[in-house]
Protein backbone atom coordinates (compact mmCIF):
# COMPACT_ATOMS: atom_id res chain seq x y z
CA UNK A 1 0.00 0.00 0.00
CA UNK A 2 1.10 3.55 -1.10
CA UNK A 3 2.40 5.75 1.96
CA UNK A 4 0.56 8.99 1.60
CA UNK A 5 2.22 12.66 0.32
CA UNK A 6 2.85 14.57 3.48
CA UNK A 7 1.36 18.02 3.46
CA UNK A 8 3.07 21.45 3.55
CA UNK A 9 1.56 24.71 4.53
CA UNK A 10 0.20 26.49 1.52
CA UNK A 11 2.38 29.33 2.34
CA UNK A 12 1.78 33.43 1.83
CA UNK A 13 2.06 33.66 -1.41
CA UNK A 14 -1.00 31.24 -3.17
CA UNK A 15 -3.15 34.54 -3.45
CA UNK A 16 -3.04 34.33 -6.99
CA UNK A 17 -2.81 31.03 -7.75
CA UNK A 18 -5.72 29.22 -5.99
CA UNK A 19 -8.76 31.92 -5.27
CA UNK A 20 -10.92 32.88 -8.50
CA UNK A 21 -13.38 35.31 -9.48
CA UNK A 22 -16.73 34.37 -7.80
CA UNK A 23 -15.10 31.40 -5.56
CA UNK A 24 -17.65 32.01 -2.64
CA UNK A 25 -20.47 32.70 -5.19
CA UNK A 26 -21.72 29.16 -4.82
CA UNK A 27 -24.89 30.66 -6.37
CA UNK A 28 -25.13 33.66 -8.17
CA UNK A 29 -25.72 37.14 -5.84
CA UNK A 30 -29.43 38.20 -5.77
CA UNK A 31 -30.66 33.91 -5.51
CA UNK A 32 -33.97 34.23 -3.74
CA UNK A 33 -32.74 31.41 -2.06
CA UNK A 34 -28.95 32.30 -1.10
CA UNK A 35 -27.96 31.58 2.41
CA UNK A 36 -24.90 33.63 3.10
CA UNK A 37 -22.66 32.15 5.34
CA UNK A 38 -19.27 34.45 6.77
CA UNK A 39 -17.28 34.73 9.58
CA UNK A 40 -13.70 35.51 10.79
CA UNK A 41 -10.75 33.04 11.53
CA UNK A 42 -8.90 34.09 14.32
CA UNK A 43 -5.57 33.01 15.68
CA UNK A 44 -4.53 31.64 19.18
CA UNK A 45 -3.88 35.32 20.34
CA UNK A 46 -6.77 36.29 19.07
CA UNK A 47 -5.91 37.95 16.01
CA UNK A 48 -7.68 37.69 12.63
CA UNK A 49 -5.81 35.59 10.09
CA UNK A 50 -5.70 37.46 6.89
CA UNK A 51 -3.62 35.02 4.97
CA UNK A 52 -5.70 31.80 5.80
CA UNK A 53 -7.75 30.20 2.60
CA UNK A 54 -11.39 28.79 3.65
CA UNK A 55 -12.84 26.10 1.29
CA UNK A 56 -16.50 24.60 1.66
CA UNK A 57 -18.08 21.63 0.39
CA UNK A 58 -21.83 20.20 0.58
CA UNK A 59 -24.57 18.13 -0.13
CA UNK A 60 -26.75 20.00 -3.10
CA UNK A 61 -30.43 21.07 -1.77
CA UNK A 62 -32.00 17.75 -3.19
CA UNK A 63 -29.02 15.49 -1.37
CA UNK A 64 -26.99 14.49 -3.87
CA UNK A 65 -22.87 14.59 -3.00
CA UNK A 66 -22.46 14.02 -6.74
CA UNK A 67 -20.80 17.59 -7.38
CA UNK A 68 -20.89 19.10 -10.50
CA UNK A 69 -17.98 21.11 -12.89
CA UNK A 70 -17.86 24.31 -13.46
CA UNK A 71 -16.43 26.08 -10.04
CA UNK A 72 -13.90 27.56 -12.06
CA UNK A 73 -15.25 28.20 -15.22
CA UNK A 74 -12.85 29.51 -17.88
CA UNK A 75 -12.57 31.79 -21.00
CA UNK A 76 -10.69 29.46 -23.48
CA UNK A 77 -10.92 33.20 -25.85
CA UNK A 78 -8.74 35.07 -23.07
CA UNK A 79 -7.35 32.43 -20.31
CA UNK A 80 -9.66 34.19 -17.78
CA UNK A 81 -12.45 33.43 -15.53
CA UNK A 82 -16.76 33.30 -16.67
CA UNK A 83 -17.85 32.60 -13.35
CA UNK A 84 -20.09 29.69 -12.87
CA UNK A 85 -23.00 28.89 -15.08
CA UNK A 86 -25.28 29.75 -12.85
CA UNK A 87 -27.05 26.33 -13.38
CA UNK A 88 -25.21 23.61 -12.14
CA UNK A 89 -25.27 23.22 -7.85
CA UNK A 90 -21.44 22.16 -7.76
CA UNK A 91 -21.21 22.38 -3.90
CA UNK A 92 -17.59 24.48 -3.61
CA UNK A 93 -16.80 27.27 -2.44
CA UNK A 94 -12.91 28.97 -2.22
CA UNK A 95 -12.32 31.86 -0.42
CA UNK A 96 -9.46 33.54 0.67
CA UNK A 97 -9.40 35.84 3.72
CA UNK A 98 -9.64 39.38 3.29
CA UNK A 99 -6.75 41.77 5.57
CA UNK A 100 -9.65 41.66 8.42
CA UNK A 101 -9.46 37.39 8.66
CA UNK A 102 -12.79 37.70 7.19
CA UNK A 103 -14.75 35.26 4.50
CA UNK A 104 -18.30 35.21 2.84
CA UNK A 105 -19.57 31.80 0.94
CA UNK A 106 -22.90 32.02 -0.75
CA UNK A 107 -24.73 29.14 -1.26
CA UNK A 108 -28.24 26.98 -0.84
CA UNK A 109 -29.35 25.53 2.27
CA UNK A 110 -27.65 21.77 2.54
CA UNK A 111 -30.35 19.36 3.14
CA UNK A 112 -31.74 17.93 6.64
CA UNK A 113 -29.65 14.80 6.40
CA UNK A 114 -26.09 16.69 6.09
CA UNK A 115 -27.05 20.39 7.47
CA UNK A 116 -23.79 21.30 7.32
CA UNK A 117 -21.13 22.75 5.03
CA UNK A 118 -17.76 21.02 5.32
CA UNK A 119 -14.92 23.69 6.27
CA UNK A 120 -11.52 23.33 5.27
CA UNK A 121 -9.04 25.87 6.26
CA UNK A 122 -5.51 26.45 5.10
CA UNK A 123 -3.23 29.40 6.30
CA UNK A 124 0.36 30.12 5.95
CA UNK A 125 1.74 28.82 9.06
CA UNK A 126 -0.50 26.08 9.20
CA UNK A 127 1.18 22.46 8.30
CA UNK A 128 -1.71 20.05 7.90
CA UNK A 129 -5.31 21.65 6.85
CA UNK A 130 -7.83 21.65 9.21
CA UNK A 131 -11.21 20.22 8.59
CA UNK A 132 -14.73 21.49 10.51
CA UNK A 133 -18.03 21.53 10.03
CA UNK A 134 -20.49 24.84 10.01
CA UNK A 135 -24.08 23.33 10.76
CA UNK A 136 -26.89 25.60 9.73
CA UNK A 137 -30.21 25.15 11.34
CA UNK A 138 -30.94 22.75 14.51
CA UNK A 139 -29.32 19.37 13.13
CA UNK A 140 -31.17 16.07 13.98
CA UNK A 141 -30.10 14.43 17.51
CA UNK A 142 -28.98 12.02 15.90
CA UNK A 143 -26.08 13.34 14.06
CA UNK A 144 -23.27 11.35 14.95
CA UNK A 145 -20.70 13.70 15.63
CA UNK A 146 -22.44 16.58 17.52
CA UNK A 147 -24.09 14.01 19.98
CA UNK A 148 -20.61 12.65 20.63
CA UNK A 149 -19.22 16.26 21.81
CA UNK A 150 -19.74 18.04 25.00
CA UNK A 151 -21.49 21.24 24.99
CA UNK A 152 -19.17 23.49 25.40
CA UNK A 153 -17.33 22.25 22.27
CA UNK A 154 -20.32 21.67 20.24
CA UNK A 155 -21.40 25.07 19.98
CA UNK A 156 -18.35 25.91 17.77
CA UNK A 157 -19.53 23.88 15.34
CA UNK A 158 -23.53 25.93 15.39
CA UNK A 159 -23.53 28.84 12.84
CA UNK A 160 -25.02 31.39 14.37
CA UNK A 161 -28.26 32.83 13.19
CA UNK A 162 -27.77 36.40 12.21
CA UNK A 163 -30.92 37.28 10.12
CA UNK A 164 -33.35 35.08 8.01
CA UNK A 165 -30.66 33.99 5.63
CA UNK A 166 -27.27 34.96 6.90
CA UNK A 167 -25.74 33.03 9.43
CA UNK A 168 -22.30 33.76 11.09
CA UNK A 169 -19.91 30.93 11.57
CA UNK A 170 -16.14 31.61 13.02
CA UNK A 171 -13.22 30.07 12.98
CA UNK A 172 -10.99 29.57 16.20
CA UNK A 173 -7.42 28.17 15.07
CA UNK A 174 -6.37 27.90 19.12
CA UNK A 175 -7.09 29.17 22.39
CA UNK A 176 -9.91 29.19 24.64
CA UNK A 177 -13.29 28.83 22.44
CA UNK A 178 -11.07 26.46 19.89
CA UNK A 179 -13.31 25.34 16.67
CA UNK A 180 -13.33 21.39 17.09
CA UNK A 181 -11.53 20.06 14.02
CA UNK A 182 -12.00 16.94 12.44
CA UNK A 183 -9.71 13.61 11.66
CA UNK A 184 -10.44 12.12 9.10
CA UNK A 185 -7.18 9.75 8.24
CA UNK A 186 -5.62 8.73 11.32
CA UNK A 187 -8.66 6.43 12.48
CA UNK A 188 -7.87 3.67 9.95
CA UNK A 189 -5.15 2.62 12.16
CA UNK A 190 -6.47 2.42 15.09
CA UNK A 191 -10.07 3.24 15.77
CA UNK A 192 -12.61 2.30 13.24
CA UNK A 193 -15.49 3.63 15.71
CA UNK A 194 -13.98 6.63 16.91
CA UNK A 195 -17.28 8.81 17.13
CA UNK A 196 -18.94 5.95 19.23
CA UNK A 197 -16.29 6.21 21.66
CA UNK A 198 -14.92 9.45 20.98
CA UNK A 199 -15.17 11.63 24.19
CA UNK A 200 -14.35 14.68 21.99
CA UNK A 201 -11.76 15.66 24.54
CA UNK B 1 3.80 -3.60 9.15
CA UNK B 2 7.68 -2.59 8.30
CA UNK B 3 9.29 -0.65 10.76
CA UNK B 4 8.51 2.46 10.12
CA UNK B 5 5.31 2.20 8.17
CA UNK B 6 3.27 3.73 11.06
CA UNK B 7 4.96 6.97 12.14
CA UNK B 8 3.16 9.89 10.86
CA UNK B 9 3.11 10.87 7.22
CA UNK B 10 1.97 14.23 7.86
CA UNK B 11 4.06 16.94 9.75
CA UNK B 12 2.84 18.12 12.80
CA UNK B 13 1.24 21.66 13.28
CA UNK B 14 2.71 22.17 16.14
CA UNK B 15 6.36 22.21 14.99
CA UNK B 16 7.85 25.42 16.50
CA UNK B 17 11.01 25.83 14.64
CA UNK B 18 8.32 27.17 12.15
CA UNK B 19 7.16 30.31 13.60
CA UNK B 20 3.93 31.22 11.99
CA UNK B 21 3.01 27.61 13.34
CA UNK B 22 2.68 28.96 17.14
CA UNK B 23 -0.54 30.50 17.23
CA UNK B 24 -2.30 28.61 14.39
CA UNK B 25 -2.52 25.22 15.54
CA UNK B 26 -5.23 23.59 17.44
CA UNK B 27 -3.78 22.47 21.22
CA UNK B 28 -7.14 20.16 20.95
CA UNK B 29 -6.70 16.73 20.26
CA UNK B 30 -8.71 16.85 16.68
CA UNK B 31 -11.83 15.02 16.76
CA UNK B 32 -12.03 11.28 15.16
CA UNK B 33 -14.52 10.72 12.40
CA UNK B 34 -13.51 7.31 11.25
CA UNK B 35 -16.64 5.25 11.84
CA UNK B 36 -19.07 7.36 10.15
CA UNK B 37 -19.95 6.48 6.58
CA UNK B 38 -22.72 9.13 6.27
CA UNK B 39 -20.28 11.95 6.43
CA UNK B 40 -20.65 14.45 3.02
CA UNK B 41 -16.38 14.55 3.13
CA UNK B 42 -16.74 10.96 1.39
CA UNK B 43 -17.63 12.90 -1.38
CA UNK B 44 -15.84 16.07 -3.06
CA UNK B 45 -16.08 18.65 -5.17
CA UNK B 46 -15.55 17.07 -9.41
CA UNK B 47 -14.15 19.48 -12.22
CA UNK B 48 -14.09 19.04 -15.55
CA UNK B 49 -12.99 20.49 -19.19
CA UNK B 50 -14.68 23.89 -18.93
CA UNK B 51 -12.48 24.54 -15.58
CA UNK B 52 -8.96 24.88 -17.33
CA UNK B 53 -7.52 25.78 -20.70
CA UNK B 54 -5.35 24.48 -22.63
CA UNK B 55 -2.64 27.07 -21.41
CA UNK B 56 -2.94 26.10 -18.16
CA UNK B 57 -0.44 23.50 -17.94
CA UNK B 58 2.27 24.88 -19.63
CA UNK B 59 3.74 27.72 -17.65
CA UNK B 60 6.30 29.09 -20.27
CA UNK B 61 3.37 29.71 -22.40
CA UNK B 62 1.13 32.04 -21.11
CA UNK B 63 2.98 35.48 -21.86
CA UNK B 64 4.34 36.57 -24.99
CA UNK B 65 7.69 35.74 -24.69
CA UNK B 66 9.79 32.62 -23.13
CA UNK B 67 10.92 32.93 -18.97
CA UNK B 68 14.21 33.07 -18.37
CA UNK B 69 15.42 29.60 -16.46
CA UNK B 70 15.71 26.29 -16.73
CA UNK B 71 12.88 24.43 -18.91
CA UNK B 72 11.71 21.55 -16.92
CA UNK B 73 8.79 19.09 -17.02
CA UNK B 74 7.33 17.50 -13.71
CA UNK B 75 4.85 14.95 -14.24
CA UNK B 76 3.91 11.73 -12.40
CA UNK B 77 0.22 10.00 -11.33
CA UNK B 78 -2.09 11.33 -8.66
CA UNK B 79 -2.96 8.17 -6.48
CA UNK B 80 -5.45 6.97 -3.65
CA UNK B 81 -4.41 5.04 -0.14
CA UNK B 82 -4.91 2.10 -2.42
CA UNK B 83 -2.93 2.80 -5.21
CA UNK B 84 -5.94 3.58 -7.53
CA UNK B 85 -5.63 6.88 -9.84
CA UNK B 86 -7.11 9.65 -9.26
CA UNK B 87 -9.05 10.25 -12.14
CA UNK B 88 -9.89 13.44 -14.26
CA UNK B 89 -9.30 15.29 -10.89
CA UNK B 90 -7.65 19.19 -10.37
CA UNK B 91 -4.17 19.48 -10.02
CA UNK B 92 -3.28 23.10 -9.31
CA UNK B 93 0.37 24.58 -8.75
CA UNK B 94 2.50 27.75 -8.19
CA UNK B 95 5.77 28.94 -7.90
CA UNK B 96 8.80 31.43 -7.97
CA UNK B 97 10.36 32.43 -10.85
CA UNK B 98 13.74 31.03 -11.63
CA UNK B 99 15.21 34.06 -9.65
CA UNK B 100 13.22 32.98 -6.19
CA UNK B 101 10.68 35.77 -6.80
CA UNK B 102 6.93 34.87 -6.57
CA UNK B 103 4.37 36.99 -8.63
CA UNK B 104 2.85 38.48 -5.69
CA UNK B 105 2.90 42.11 -4.44
CA UNK B 106 4.02 41.12 -0.88
CA UNK B 107 7.08 39.01 -2.03
CA UNK B 108 9.36 41.89 -1.74
CA UNK B 109 12.30 39.86 -2.36
CA UNK B 110 14.80 41.98 -4.72
CA UNK B 111 14.98 39.57 -7.49
CA UNK B 112 14.20 40.32 -10.33
CA UNK B 113 10.39 39.57 -11.82
CA UNK B 114 9.98 37.79 -14.96
CA UNK B 115 7.37 39.69 -17.29
CA UNK B 116 6.95 36.39 -19.30
CA UNK B 117 6.54 34.08 -16.19
CA UNK B 118 3.75 34.10 -13.49
CA UNK B 119 3.86 30.67 -12.07
CA UNK B 120 0.63 29.63 -11.75
CA UNK B 121 -0.83 26.34 -13.03
CA UNK B 122 -3.65 23.83 -13.52
CA UNK B 123 -4.24 20.79 -15.25
CA UNK B 124 -6.76 17.51 -15.12
CA UNK B 125 -5.73 14.02 -14.14
CA UNK B 126 -6.01 12.03 -17.46
CA UNK B 127 -7.70 8.16 -17.11
CA UNK B 128 -4.10 7.05 -15.58
CA UNK B 129 -4.06 9.58 -13.01
CA UNK B 130 -1.68 11.37 -14.66
CA UNK B 131 -0.55 15.09 -14.82
CA UNK B 132 2.01 17.19 -16.63
CA UNK B 133 3.70 20.52 -16.54
CA UNK B 134 6.01 22.53 -18.42
CA UNK B 135 7.68 24.75 -16.70
CA UNK B 136 10.91 26.41 -15.48
CA UNK B 137 13.05 24.97 -11.90
CA UNK B 138 12.13 28.16 -9.59
CA UNK B 139 14.72 29.42 -7.65
CA UNK B 140 15.32 29.10 -4.01
CA UNK B 141 14.55 32.41 -1.50
CA UNK B 142 14.95 33.81 1.40
CA UNK B 143 12.17 34.51 4.27
CA UNK B 144 12.43 35.61 7.75
CA UNK B 145 11.46 32.53 9.47
CA UNK B 146 14.72 33.43 11.24
CA UNK B 147 18.52 34.86 10.48
CA UNK B 148 19.78 33.30 6.72
CA UNK B 149 16.31 31.64 6.49
CA UNK B 150 16.07 30.64 2.47
CA UNK B 151 13.56 27.81 1.29
CA UNK B 152 14.92 25.05 -1.24
CA UNK B 153 13.54 25.72 -4.86
CA UNK B 154 10.19 23.59 -4.60
CA UNK B 155 6.40 24.18 -6.18
CA UNK B 156 3.42 24.54 -4.34
CA UNK B 157 0.58 21.67 -5.55
CA UNK B 158 -2.94 21.58 -4.48
CA UNK B 159 -4.86 18.49 -4.91
CA UNK B 160 -8.32 16.80 -4.72
CA UNK B 161 -8.98 13.28 -4.70
CA UNK B 162 -12.83 11.79 -4.55
CA UNK B 163 -13.66 12.68 -1.25
CA UNK B 164 -13.07 15.94 0.72
CA UNK B 165 -11.10 14.26 2.73
CA UNK B 166 -8.57 13.64 0.17
CA UNK B 167 -7.61 17.05 -0.01
CA UNK B 168 -3.99 17.87 -0.38
CA UNK B 169 -1.84 21.13 -0.43
CA UNK B 170 1.80 20.44 -0.87
CA UNK B 171 5.09 20.97 -2.09
CA UNK B 172 7.76 19.08 -4.15
CA UNK B 173 11.00 19.48 -3.52
CA UNK B 174 14.19 18.85 -6.43
CA UNK B 175 16.77 15.99 -5.92
CA UNK B 176 19.95 16.57 -3.72
CA UNK B 177 18.97 20.34 -3.00
CA UNK B 178 21.66 21.37 -0.11
CA UNK B 179 18.87 23.52 1.65
CA UNK B 180 16.98 20.39 2.83
CA UNK B 181 18.64 20.46 6.47
CA UNK B 182 18.22 23.75 7.10
CA UNK B 183 14.32 24.41 6.05
CA UNK B 184 11.63 24.29 8.90
CA UNK B 185 8.42 23.39 6.28
CA UNK B 186 10.42 20.21 5.12
CA UNK B 187 11.50 19.64 8.01
CA UNK B 188 8.41 19.63 9.81
CA UNK B 189 7.54 16.52 8.73
CA UNK B 190 9.74 14.23 11.11
CA UNK B 191 9.98 10.98 9.52
CA UNK B 192 13.06 11.11 6.74
CA UNK B 193 11.26 8.30 4.48
CA UNK B 194 8.27 10.54 4.66
CA UNK B 195 10.26 13.58 3.79
CA UNK B 196 11.85 11.74 0.79
CA UNK B 197 8.36 11.64 -0.55
CA UNK B 198 8.44 15.14 -1.06
CA UNK B 199 11.22 14.98 -3.37
CA UNK B 200 11.12 14.95 -7.06
CA UNK B 201 13.30 12.31 -8.88
CA UNK B 202 14.75 13.50 -11.83
CA UNK B 203 14.20 11.28 -14.72
CA UNK B 204 16.55 11.15 -17.93
CA UNK B 205 13.45 9.43 -19.76
CA UNK B 206 11.23 12.52 -19.60
CA UNK B 207 13.94 15.17 -20.34
CA UNK B 208 13.51 16.24 -24.11
CA UNK B 209 16.18 16.54 -26.25
CA UNK B 210 17.34 20.57 -27.13
CA UNK B 211 14.12 21.29 -24.88
CA UNK B 212 13.67 20.39 -21.20
CA UNK B 213 14.86 18.14 -18.37
CA UNK B 214 12.00 15.80 -16.83
CA UNK B 215 11.29 14.94 -13.30
CA UNK B 216 9.06 12.32 -11.66
CA UNK B 217 6.79 13.22 -8.80
CA UNK B 218 3.85 10.84 -7.76
CA UNK B 219 1.53 11.95 -5.30
CA UNK B 220 -0.46 9.92 -2.86
CA UNK B 221 -3.56 11.22 -1.11
CA UNK B 222 -4.51 10.22 2.50
CA UNK B 223 -7.80 9.61 3.62
CA UNK B 224 -11.00 7.70 2.90
CA UNK B 225 -13.27 8.20 0.43
CA UNK B 226 -16.97 6.46 -0.15
CA UNK B 227 -15.84 4.16 -3.02
CA UNK B 228 -12.38 3.15 -0.88
CA UNK B 229 -14.03 1.12 2.23
CA UNK B 230 -11.73 0.15 4.73
CA UNK B 231 -12.62 -3.48 4.47
CA UNK B 232 -12.26 -3.34 0.71
CA UNK B 233 -8.43 -1.89 0.86
CA UNK B 234 -6.51 -5.14 1.29
CA UNK B 235 -8.17 -6.51 -2.08
CA UNK B 236 -7.62 -3.46 -4.06
CA UNK B 237 -3.94 -3.41 -3.23
CA UNK B 238 -4.05 -6.97 -4.26
CA UNK B 239 -5.69 -6.38 -7.77
CA UNK B 240 -2.93 -3.48 -7.84
CA UNK B 241 -0.75 -5.41 -7.15
CA UNK B 242 -1.61 -8.10 -9.81
CA UNK B 243 -2.16 -5.58 -12.76
CA UNK B 244 0.05 -5.96 -15.65
CA UNK B 245 2.11 -3.67 -16.91
CA UNK B 246 2.01 -2.09 -13.89
CA UNK B 247 5.49 0.17 -14.35
CA UNK B 248 4.51 1.12 -18.08
CA UNK B 249 2.87 4.27 -16.61
CA UNK B 250 5.96 6.70 -17.44
FE1 LIG C 1 6.92 28.94 -1.73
Amino acid sequence: MPRPTPSQTVGPFYGYALPFPGGGEVVPAGHPEALTVHGYVYDGGGAPVPDALVETWQAAPDGSLAGRPGSLRRDPVTGGFLGRNGLDFTGFARVATDADGHWTVRTLEPPSGRPYLAVCVFARGLSHHLFTRAYLGAPASSDALLSALPEERRTTLMARQESERVHRFDIRLQGEKETVFLDFTTSHTSDTSGLRHGSGR
Amino acid sequence: MAGGADRPAHPGRDFAPYRSSVLRHPKRPLVPMGGDPDAAELYGPVFGVTDVTELDADLTRQHQGEPLGERITVTGRVLDRAGRPVRHQLVEIWQANASGRYAHQRDQHPAPLDPHFTGVGRCLTDDQGRYLFTTVKPGAYPWRNHLNAWRPAHIHFSLFGTAFTQRLVTQMYFPGDPLFPYDPILQSVTDPAARERLVAAYDHELSRPEFSLGYRWDIVLDGPAATLSEAALPEAVVSHAALPGSGEDR
